[in-house]
């Protein structure tokens, strides 16, 4: 299936990991306070985060670590192992909003231990968001008898950041779910991730 | 005919999606739509007749992206020209004899503004008035402003549409299925901001089908004066046996936009999914449907990026504390630049309940225009509060509402002639709910019945200027009933004339009347609370004041405005909430290292009773703050931890600061941070900053996004001891180096410290830093041995 349609989906709020957040404010081992203060973040972040997601099925070709992505041709030498054996992928973004954005400013401005504890609960919020819609898209690729890989994100490995640019025109983000390109290629909103799955063909 | 004119009395068909009808005539993923208009004019053209030919009226050139991020300005001409010679051919050959007009559409940039992103608002205004120019010089009739997720860009955009060109426009937005703006505004907000701001129309498209729109729709229809359009989505692409459709047909779409036009939609087509087939059913569906009379609403609305606020509905409660009178160390902050002083007042009112924030920043001898524009922009971006700008310097008063994004409320105009000729036109370009005061040439007079001429005269100027009575608050002027008995009385029967013979709203300035008197507090209570029997609509208040909170709250439920008394119970129980839960902490140095900041303040306060400010910082603060840098430093306290210190700190420190007499100062280095250009991460320049503070450092913070001139400029201008920039992102990496070279130029004494993720010692070496901090006890490390040659 490839239909050259980019799919918009939105999500429920997934549970919380509360170790993992810990684990991104640079908490290794617990203490009351820190609860208490992820507990705040999170009463003051409900309200804020939304689960938005858009993703595109596109064919590959891959020629050593040359790699027509369908939207772009790359050379890079980790997405031609993660693909190796793949001919299509899902290309997706995922934010978890700009309210969240917002909430981080407020305060950095007032209480920057809040800040780094929402900036922490942020980042576990869209990997938890990545990870609802691969197990989403293994759903609608097992049907067709096929398997996902794991995802890659520009910047990662040698996967250049440069891709990004193909990735936002691929997918339209901006007016699907509102995450925009700036000039340095950083996203906004700031907890949004772009990323390259494979799909494998089992049968 | 023009299409205001037709619009007033018809149902407008406008177009459907032109993408998709692209994408299946061929257009590959990455190619640009509007470069079809030149490649393939034959398609483009096609697509507009087959939509003329199925009964619409308005066609949108084939330009949604065309701007000067995707094309150069001579490709930007030809593709703009081409489009709309499409749009012109199609209106030639297209059959049907209804009135056809050819719209120049601008999407969104692509970008988006600061601060949530790096495009400064002014240069999304040119970007947007590129496009107009050339649109209006092509002759199109009409300018339709579409899709626009945020607010801020909306704005840019038809400012730059009024700017440069007479043509009407009409702006539609992109509502998620939150019923927001992707950046948080809301229905009334837009309308709000649009109407204000004088455009001709203004709805809804994309993002949902028609009925998910419905809730959005009522609420433009219940604010907005103006034609309001509704372009929505075919619904939602979806896999249906392995095949991919919109999931609303033809004439089921046809059926649901007619009902908008029911309730009082006037403009109607469709947007993505939708095709001529829609298009027909919709022209088929509205045809002899008669159109809903446009009344004029009476809502007065403020507003700002997230929600609006409604003078008249409740009374409202501005909040007076961003105003330097009688406030020696804001009025130090504002001309050291210094806005978190201001942020702190921002997020804190908001907190204790009030509803719009009034900005003044007159402090003699500062550029009171830039200090403006930096305050507004900061303070939108960490309160969704309406703001009221203040201001008596029209030049710094426009640059302001300019800047806003929403529709400010605007302190204030007068009945002189040359307070009106200089805040009505502001008004009436920007939008905004102006505060009248009711003085002239001729002083304020004594009586209400002088103080209501004025008014009537103030909204019959603004009428001249096509600005709504909705759209004046009159301020009848609260003097000290200590001066004069009368005082009171005669401002209370202005309110009540206002309100009630005039039938315009009202607002107050509170304290004004128990200047003078001891216990300040009661009197401007009591005669809050009959200002408010008498119908005053918003006052200009105290918000940390418990005694006004107390008479607001009790107010609104026993005259029937706190629906089952919710406001008012979470106020009252809030109010004996105990608050000492940590009240067994009893020593200053524990309640720090614990990260108490409430108690550390409490503490300090007591511990000033009896113990010397420099011994309480000695004694107690820094040995606290080394107890949780050495923790950190070993890895036994990690960055949340260390950083509730630094705030309890904080808070100990800003206690001391106001035992301590005037401009005295610790005598240690100045140092002046940012983050560099290009990068608008700065969570951990904010950290090392905090912490640098609560050692003792005076840090002046240039803010996120930095160019190395701006950064260089102020080194010198404060002769900064230590120089700290951060950069996060590899991208951004040679600003910093830029930076450092230009700073190692003008300021060779200065010790420059890098930091951010992406930085190594070595690469610091390499660009010429003289260290490289790996977080902000390296930093305080570092500036102490600064401190220490």
């Amino acid at each position: 299936m490839n239909d050259n349609l980019i799919y918009v989906k939105d999500f429920d709020a997934p549970i919380i990991d509360r170790s993992e957040v810990l684990r991104y404010a640079g908490v290794r081992e617990s203490s009351p306070e820190a609860e208490s203060l992820l507990d705040e973040c999170i009463r003051r972040a409900g309200d804020v985060l939304t689960y938005n997601s858009c993703y595109r099925f596109f064919d590959i070709k891959i020629n050593g670590d040359e790699i027509d992505l369908g939207f772009a041709t790359v050379k890079s030498r980790s997405l031609s192992v993660m693909l190796g054996g793949c001919d299509r992928i899902v290309l997706f973004c995922a934010t978890v909003g700009h309210k969240m954005d917002r909430l981080i400013a407020k305060y950095t401005a007032i209480s920057p231990a809040t800040a780094v504890m929402l900036q922490a609960l942020g980042s576990e919020r869209v990997e938890a968001l990545c990870d609802r819609l691969c197990s989403e898209v293994e759903d609608i690729v097992r049907g067709e008898g096929c398997k996902c890989t794991a995802r890659l994100s520009p910047g990662y490995g040698d996967l250049p950041l440069d891709l990004q640019r193909g990735v936002f025109s691929a997918l339209d983000c901006t007016r699907r779910i509102g995450v925009v390109l700036g000039d340095s290629m950083f996203m906004t909103p700031s907890k949004s991730v772009t990323a390259i799955i494979g799909i494998k063909n089992v049968k | 005919m023009k299409i205001t004119e037709f619009i007033k009395n018809n149902t407008v068909v406008l177009d459907g999606g032109m993408g998709t009808l692209l994408q299946s005539a061929g257009l590959s993923g990455g190619e640009l739509p509007e470069m079809w208009n030149i490649s393939h004019p034959e398609v483009i053209r096609n697509i507009h007749k087959d939509y003329l030919d199925a009964g619409c009226n308005v066609i949108s050139t084939n330009t949604f992206g065309a701007n000067i991020f995707k094309f150069t300005e001579v490709e930007l001409e030809r593709v703009i020209s081409s489009a709309v010679d499409n749009a012109r051919w199609a209106v030639e050959h297209s059959r049907g004899e209804q009135g056809k007009w050819i719209a120049l559409d601008i999407g969104p940039s692509g970008k988006m503004l600061k601060p949530l992103g790096d495009l400064d608002f002014e240069d999304a205004v040119s970007v947007f008035a590129k496009v107009v120019k050339i649109g209006a010089r092509l002759g199109v009739d009409l300018i339709f402003i579409e899709t626009m997720a945020d607010s801020y860009e909306t704005k840019a955009a038809l400012l730059a549409a009024k700017e440069n060109s007479s043509l009407p426009v009409f702006v539609s937005n992109a509502y998620g299925s939150d019923g927001k703006l992707m950046t948080g505004a809301s229905p009334a907000a837009m309308v709000a901001l649009l109407e204000g701001m004088g455009a001709d129309a203004i709805g809804i498209n994309c993002s949902l089908g028609p009925r998910a729109l419905y809730p959005v729709v009522d609420e433009y229809l219940k604010y907005s004066s103006i034609p309001v359009i509704f372009k929505p989505n075919a619904g939602l692409p979806r896999l249906i046996n392995g095949k991919t459709v919109y999931d609303i047909s033809a004439d089921s779409f046809g059926v649901d936009v007619a009902e908008a036009v029911r309730r009082g939609v006037r403009a109607v087509g469709g947007c993505c999914g939708t095709t001529p087939e829609y298009i027909s059913a919709v022209a088929g569906a509205v045809k002899n449907i008669i159109p809903v009379s446009l009344v004029n609403k009476k809502h007065s609305l403020v507003s700002s990026y997230s929600h609006a606020v409604e003078i008249g509905d409740k009374p409202v409660l501005i909040g007076e504390r961003i105003n330097p009178t009688g406030k020696p160390k804001f009025r130090e902050a504002v001309k050291q630049g210094n806005v978190d002083h201001i942020l702190r007042e921002a997020i804190s009112q908001e907190e204790h309940g009030a509803h719009i924030l009034d900005v003044n920043l007159g402090v003699p001898g500062i550029n009171e225009d830039e200090m403006l524009i930096r305050a507004v922009e900061a303070i939108q971006q960490v309160c969704d509060l309406p703001l009221q700008i203040d201001s008596a310097d029209p030049v710094a008063m426009e640059s302001a509402l300019r800047r806003y994004n929403g529709k400010a409320m605007i302190n204030s105009v007068n009945g002189k002639h040359e307070s009106l000729e200089a805040v009505l036109p502001l008004a009436k370009k920007y939008g905004g709910v102006i505060v009248a005061l009711t003085l002239d040439e001729q002083g304020i007079p004594a009586t209400a019945e002088g103080r209501v001429e004025i008014a009537k005269r103030i909204l019959s100027c603004a009428e001249k200027y096509g600005i709504n009575k909705k759209d004046i608050i009159i301020d009848p002027l609260v003097m000290a009933v200590s001066a004069d008995k009368n005082a009171a009385t005669e401002v209370l029967r202005a309110v009540r004339i206002i309100t009630h013979e005039l039938g315009a709203h009202t607002s107050l300035g509170i304290s004004n009347v128990s200047f003078g008197l001891p216990q300040r507090e009661l009197i401007n209570s009591t005669f809050f609370a009959s200002a408010l029997t008498l119908g005053l609509s918003a006052a200009i208040m105290n918000p940390y004041s418990d005694d006004m909170m107390r008479v607001y709250h009790s107010h609104l439920a026993l005259s029937g405005m706190d629906e089952g008394f919710e406001k008012y119970i979470s106020f009252a129980t809030n109010i004996s909430e105990d608050t000492m839960a940590t009240a067994d902490i009893v020593d200053l140095k524990t309640a720090i290292i614990k990260g108490l900041k409430d108690r550390s303040a409490e503490l300090t306060r007591a511990l000033l009773q009896s113990t010397q400010p420099m011994d309480i910082v000695n004694n107690e603060i820094i040995p606290a703050l080394n107890t949780v840098g050495d923790g950190y430093e070993n890895r036994k306290i990690y960055l949340p931890g260390l950083l509730m210190s630094a705030e309890a700190a904080g808070a100990a420190f800003d206690v001391i600061k106001s035992a301590m007499p005037e401009g005295e100062s610790s005598g240690r280095c100045r140092i002046v941070m940012a983050t560099v250009r290009g990068d608008i991460h700065d969570i951990g320049k904010n950290i090392v900053k905090m912490v640098l503070e609560n050692y003792g450092f005076a840090v002046i913070d240039l803010g996120k996004d930095v160019s190395p001139e701006k950064i260089a400029d102020e080194v010198v201008r404060v002769d900064a001891d230590i120089l700290g920039i951060s950069a996060l992102m590899t991208t951004t990496l040679p600003a910093m180096e830029e930076t450092v070279n230009l700073v190692k130029r003008v300021a060779p004494k200065c010790k420059i410290m890098v930091g951010g993720a992406v930085l190594t010692e070595d690469y610091a070496k390499q660009i010429g830093a003289d260290f490289y901090g790996k977080d902000a006890m390296d930093a305080v490390r570092f500036a102490q041995k600064v401190n220490n040659k």
